[in-house]
């Protein structure tokens, strides 16, 4: 871990311009993604700025009857919100699924959605990746892929996303809210916000230098039954091999997400048409042009049973 | 070495500064190619190419914490986690480090109430924080009644997961009495049930190697009053 | 004191304090985080400087270049130890590879430089300026691929024989009725205990003194000594607390020797602790196996001919992973063979990890019998039943010294309500989870070893205890303090025990599940003799003196234990050392393991409802720990079944997963309550103590019960371990 100069950010916008001004500089909030990975010389920024003083960690009504999720809520507070767990179930249950209670109490609604890949190659400083250390080749390619991605992935990297929580912001079409250093700020749907990874894998997000989320944007709710089922090898603190967060109406009709299975939560509005008609015809235009390695064909199947599973339940 | 500064000079100002802001300090390294969000950070390939810079020195600010009823102030190296400003400066070992990375429990401890790991959060970033370890809770003479449980169920083997399993466990039921919902619970809407799937489900973020996770729940059960 | 003839009643008999549930004596320490590791010894040495270790980064070949000069320029460090500048190393007698490498690489993550500095802040900082080029060599990474190639292992007193044959496999087994030729696998696995291997160095003078985390302090010691080139005399190993080993600590390891030098490098005492992500790779793991079982059967399931090989890889000079041990002693069979084949391979160094051999071995043994059981249409209990053999099947002059395992596989059946299980698979289904029972046999050997300790008795009547034994969470201390208040007459609260520092005699340590049997009988050796002095001074026959309550008495003479020391105290120190008894008589603990398991119709995730294990182990010394080692034993079996691996990347050779995110090991939610029953025995034959090891017992076969578990829950059989989903997903029932 590089040294770095430690400052606690006065306001957003204050903190946006001096992200904007200090070079290598990062935001740091929980600090449970962006620590983990300066230890191991992954993420080396020489400047880190504090968020979490800023008054950024209330859940609001909108206007439009939705909520706004301040950038700092907690996992866990996010998770236990009464508004949160009466209309965006599968929000509560996707967190609810993610990580360990010590994490959650830590995480940030922000972080969440911008931890980066667990890819392991990545994570090893020895070997080559191009998200890492863009031109220098990818070595999960042909290696080690049970993990890795089904869909959507590129000749420079198959890593997927990692979160839970962005999986159900995806199908709730969350809106992200950022300042930047200039003051202004934007709304970036969510199915915006992440990006494939294509030659950049290292660009994992359409945000700009110094940009700062400051929240998180529910539309009104959607109703409908609210599943998510996260798929994983041992029974709780475990990333998801696959985890498919589901909406589904009395009439058959819904929304599907998945994780586990892209470099960003996957989604296919068009393939939800065919929701009534059951989890293969789904599955089928969800992951049309899949390219799964031998080691991780496996999802494919997992998808399609576990939305199965989740369509039964919703019917029965 | 990408990523490693050359605005040494500046640090210290920039301290005493409050930071607000700093402008243009590094001009041309390459690290000021990336902009501070995971979008684009910065490429390192630490291992292999190290910088002919020279490398600069620590950082050190001022921290205090209350830790077990004590005020402590520290002066820190801004890399130091809490775990490790625990460990190596409070010399209170009894939070352990298990991985270092968040993937263990091992280093949980009780800040403002609330359950963290200790390794993944660094010691400058709980100015004015209460601090509750293992040492906290109960001594050798005067444990605490789930330091208690622990030891009449055999909750442990090699010890050293304990603390964490124990500092966990009492966090867990507070916030079952807090409401706060869990994987397992079956009905969003009502408040948690206390029962031993819960306590696994919720337990999970500590593991132990030596397996002693059947004891660990009869312990919990017992201090919780036997499950609804 | 020499034990080689069976053992008659002694001071252990009353089961005053032996026996009993105690409550570990070390748990108040343990439970407020007040029992002092190794990497946490402010209490001896007050301002350590740190060492962080830097893993080669390629899996065989030479380093070319290494620039540490830009990491010694760098603020606080003190010293980088590398190959170049440790000086002349040796090589311990219990490493294959070297634990400082440079210029030749053996493995990936092979320690190659230590940088040390003022905090461990810095020294981490520091050790991503080492500049490393390598030039890297082909190796051979797959064990599958290099099966071939593999070739007899040398025999040693610890694999024993590579090659066994009784009667005529061959023609036994073409010539049975029922047969079966299946061929399992088992990954590689990491001990994954919680506390990483840990050291802080001090030297004074030529003098060193290490406190590390170590379960065979003399093992360390002499390995120590041996790779510094210096005399054992001038090392001391001191080891109270360890967290958690599993064989991963028998060995000296990277961080002891680069503490070491560490602290000559810099002049003053270092500490090191190897980093999570760097100890799958640098340390020791579990080899996968490829094991092929041949069993032959009569129709009345008497099987008539049983055949088990295994390959396993390591690094050159190393051994290979005895997973067919237990296939020579576990069942009857006039004909029978068994193989050992050990690849080069170079991975990391492949060695002990719980129960080697036993464990991997009956995990494909104990599917082969469920499925034979099948094949004949018989109970997988029954089957066992039908098989069982009071003597060793190779030498059936040699009787078991005490072999009750048909009554833990009935009594376990009994107690899980096994009756109840339907034989035919994928029959059992509550809502979306299809359910199942499994079972297994459960055997691991008693091994003994000389063990020696040392008692001294204040005049107080207080007692200390020491000796170089180590309690790796087994609950040493107090079966050891159980034992000399069982022999002294003393309550256990007068007793202290003192553990893990090569200053003491040197025991049996802490593997192979030896240590609680070993340790303990060494203790009973040294208090007999303290008896002999205690009773001589003051004046009373030794035979007839009776040691209870704080008092010795003969007839109505009583007088405090305490008083035969007087100003000073006694000093009793001695060993337990063996004859042949283990020779004359098989020596083997036995068990039956039950799960219940249930699988989700759709996902295919596995989840495990119910473990009971019926243990027959000897006297169990304290049943509370014992239970806990069982228990602890059938969770790490569990893992085993259902998730652990060391994925290899066979083009680079190295374990991908190295962390505790990446390798997964049973948390909480996968664990249900488990039942554990010791069968009510003692075994005289093995120690006065008339105890065995269970320590490793509930990891054998427990892998297998889930295993057929998770078969009669579905149906499907998966012979490669671990049973993940997608091993099996796409034979579930069409759930859409
Ligand atoms: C062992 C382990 C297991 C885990 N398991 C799961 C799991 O199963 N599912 C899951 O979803 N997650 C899992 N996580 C990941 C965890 O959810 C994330 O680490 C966490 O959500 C990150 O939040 P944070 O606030 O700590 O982020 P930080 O670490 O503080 O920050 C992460 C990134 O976001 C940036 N950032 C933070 N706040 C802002 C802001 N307001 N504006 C702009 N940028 C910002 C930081 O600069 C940094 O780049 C696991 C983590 C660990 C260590
Ligand atoms: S998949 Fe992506 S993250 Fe993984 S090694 Fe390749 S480039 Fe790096
Ligand atoms: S040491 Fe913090 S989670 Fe392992
Ligand atoms: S007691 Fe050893 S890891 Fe839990």
């Amino acid at each position: 871990m590089t040294p770095f100069t430690f400052e606690r950010a006065a306001s957003p916008a204050q903190a946006a311009a001096a992200a904007a001004a200090t070079p290598g500089a990062k935001f740091i909030a929980g600090g449970t993604n962006l620590l983990d990975l300066m230890k191991l010389q992954i993420e080396t920024p020489t400047h880190l700025i504090d968020v979490n003083g800023l008054a950024l960690d209330t859940i609001e009504p909108t206007q439009e009857g939705g909520l706004r999720i301040g950038a700092l809520v907690s996992n866990t507070e996010l998770a236990s919100d009464a508004r949160v767990r009466r209309d965006y179930a599968l929000l509560s249950r996707a967190l609810l699924a993610g990580a360990s209670g010590q994490l959650r109490n830590k995480a940030t609604t922000a972080g969440n959605l911008l931890q980066r890949t667990r890819c392991p190659y990545f994570y090893d400083t020895n070997q080559a990746c191009n998200k890492r250390s863009p031109g220098s080749g990818c070595s999960a390619i042909e290696g080690f892929t049970r993990q890795l991605a089904v869909i959507g992935a590129s000749d420079a990297c198959i890593a997927t996303h990692p979160s839970d929580m962005a999986v159900a912001l995806r199908a709730l079409d969350a809106e992200v809210e950022t300042i930047h250093a200039d003051g202004s700020g934007r709304r970036i749907p969510i199915a915006e916000f992440h990006r494939l990874p294509g030659d950049t894998p290292h660009v994992e997000t359409v945000l700009e230098p110094g940009e700062l989320i400051t929240a998180v944007i529910l539309p009104k709710p959607v109703g409908g039954r609210h599943v998510y089922r996260k798929v994983r090898d041992r029974a709780s603190y475990a990333f998801a091999l696959v985890s498919v967060g589901a909406i589904v109406q009395e009439d058959g009709s819904g929304r599907v997400a998945l994780g586990g299975v892209a470099h960003k939560p996957w989604r296919v509005e068009e393939a939800e048409i065919e929701l009534p008609r059951g989890a293969r015809p789904t599955t089928e235009r969800l992951l049309a042009n899949a390219r799964p390695t031998r080691d991780n064909a496996f999802k494919v199947t997992l998808v399609e049973r576990t939305l199965g599973s989740i369509l039964k339940q919703a019917r029965g | 070495m990408q990523g490693q500064s050359h605005h040494d000079l500046s640090r210290r100002d920039l301290l005493a500064a409050g930071a607000a802001t700093l402008a243009g300090s590094s001009a041309g390294s390459p690290a000021n190619a990336a902009p501070a969000s995971p979008g684009a950070a910065p490429a390192s390939e630490a291992r292999n190419e190290p910088s002919s810079a020279p490398t600069p020195g620590p950082v050190r600010m001022p921290v205090h914490l209350t830790v077990n009823g004590t005020t402590r102030d520290l002066e820190v190296d801004t890399r130091t986690t809490l775990l490790d400003a625990l460990r190596e400066h409070l010399s209170l070992t009894g939070t352990k480090k298990g991985c270092d990375h968040g993937q263990c429990g091992a280093c949980t401890v009780i800040v403002d109430g609330v359950r963290i790991n200790s390794c993944l959060t660094l010691a400058v970033m709980h100015e004015g924080a209460e601090v509750t370890t293992i040492e906290g809770l109960g001594t050798p003479g005067h444990m605490h009644e789930m330091q208690a449980a622990f030891v009449k169920h055999d909750g442990y083997q090699c010890g050293y997961c304990t603390p964490g399993q124990i500092c966990s466990a009492v966090a867990v039921l507070e916030e079952i009495k807090a409401g706060i919902p869990s994987h397992v619970t079956q009905d969003l809407v009502s408040a948690p049930p206390l029962s031993e799937d819960e306590l696994r489900e919720r337990m999970s973020g500590n593991i132990c190697r030596c397996g002693a996770y059947s004891n660990i729940v009869a312990a919990i059960t017992e201090v919780a009053g036997s499950p609804a | 004191m020499k034990f080689d003839t069976p053992a008659t009643t002694n001071p252990i008999d009353h089961l005053k304090v032996v026996g009993h549930p105690h409550d570990r004596i070390d748990g108040p320490l343990k439970t407020t985080g007040t029992a002092p590791y190794a990497y946490e010894r402010h209490d001896v040495v007050a301002e350590p400087a740190y060492g962080y270790v830097l893993g080669a980064a390629i899996a065989k070949g030479r380093i070319a270049r290494l620039d540490t000069s830009a990491a010694e320029r760098a603020p606080g460090v003190i010293a980088v130890v590398t190959a170049d500048n440790a000086g002349k190393l040796g090589k311990g007698n219990f490493n294959t590879a070297r634990l400082l490498g440079g210029p030749e690489v053996e493995h990936y993550h092979q320690a190659i430089a230590l940088v040390v500095a003022e905090s461990f802040e810095q020294a981490r900082s520091a050790s991503t300026l080492v500049k490393v080029d390598y030039k890297a060599e082909p190796g051979v990474f797959d064990l599958r691929a290099a099966r071939g190639s593999a070739s007899p292992p040398e025999e040693t007193a610890i694999s024993g024989p590579p090659d066994t044959s009784v009667g005529s496999f061959a023609s036994a087994f073409t010539e049975a009725p029922v047969t079966l030729d299946e061929t399992y696998t088992t990954p590689d696995h990491s001990h994954a205990m919680m506390e990483p291997h840990a050291t802080l160095a001090a030297w004074e003078g030529d003098a060193l003194t290490v406190w590390t985390s170590n379960q065979m302090i003399a093992w360390a010691t002499g390995d120590l000594a041996a790779t510094l080139g210096i005399d054992r005399s001038k090392v001391r190993v001191v080891s109270p607390y360890i967290g958690g080993g599993f064989g991963g600590k028998l060995f000296l390891r990277a961080d002891v020797l680069l503490a070491a030098l560490g602290a000559k490098a810099a002049g003053r005492p270092v500490k090191v602790a190897l980093q999570r992500p760097l100890i799958p790779n640098n340390t020791t793991h579990r080899p996968a196996t490829i094991q092929r079982i041949r069993i032959g059967a009569e129709r009345d399931g008497t099987i008539t001919a049983i055949g088990h090989e295994s390959w396993s890889g390591d690094l050159p000079g190393g051994g290979p992973e005895t997973a067919v041990g237990q296939t020579r002693l576990l069942y009857a069979g006039a004909n029978r063979m068994t193989a050992m084949r050990l690849a080069v391979l170079n991975l990391p160094e492949g060695n002990a990890m719980r129960a080697p051999g036993e464990a991997p071995g009956l995990m494909a043994l104990e599917i082969a019998m469920d499925e034979m059981a099948e094949k004949l249409g018989m109970d997988p209990v029954e089957f066992r039943v039908r098989n069982d053999t009071q003597v060793d099947p190779e030498h059936p002059q040699r009787p078991f010294s005490s072999r009750p395992f048909v009554e833990c596989l009935r009594l376990g059946a009994e107690r899980f309500g096994w009756s109840r299980r339907d034989p035919r698979p994928a029959r059992v289904r509550e809502g979306n989870w299809l359910v199942g029972m499994g079972m297994a046999a459960a055997f691991r050997n008693n091994l003994l070893m000389k063990s020696g300790a040392r008692v001294r008795l204040a005049g107080d009547g207080s007692l200390t205890v020491e000796t170089d034994m180590t309690d790796i969470g087994t609950g040493s201390y107090t079966i050891i303090a159980q034992t000399a208040a069982e022999m002294t007459g003393l309550p256990i609260e007068k007793i202290a025990v003192h553990l893990g520092d090569s200053d003491y005699p040197v025991s049996a340590g802490s593997g192979g599940q030896f240590g609680a049997n070993n340790a303990t009988s060494g203790v009973f050796a040294a208090c007999a003799k303290l008896r002999e002095e205690v009773a001589r001074r003051l004046g009373f026959n030794s035979e007839e003196a009776e040691f209870a309550g704080g008092q010795v008495r003969v007839g109505n003479r009583s007088v405090p234990i305490g008083e035969a020391a007087g100003e000073g105290e006694i000093v009793a120190e001695d060993a337990i050392e063996y004859g042949d008894l283990d020779k004359t008589y098989q020596q083997s603990t036995f068990g039956a393991h039950f799960v219940e398991a249930a699988v989700d119709v759709a996902t295919g995730e596995a989840r495990i409802r119910r473990m009971l294990a019926v243990c027959a182990a000897g006297r169990i010394i304290n049943p509370k720990s014992a239970r806990s080692q069982v228990i602890g034993a059938m969770t790490m079996g569990a893992g085993a079944a259902l998730m652990e691996e060391l994925a290899v990347d066979t083009r680079r050779g190295f374990f991908v997963n190295h962390d505790l995110a990446g390798y997964e090991v049973p948390v909480h939610a996968d664990i249900p309550h488990q039942e554990v029953i010791f069968l009510d025995e003692t075994d005289p034959i093995s120690s006065p103590m008339k105890a065995k090891g269970v320590g490793e017992l509930g990891i054998c076969g427990v892998g297998a019960a889930v295993a057929n578990a998770l078969y009669n829950a579905t149906g499907v059989r998966v012979r490669d371990y671990p049973i993940t989903l997608d091993k099996y997903l796409d034979r579930l029932p069409d759930v859409a």
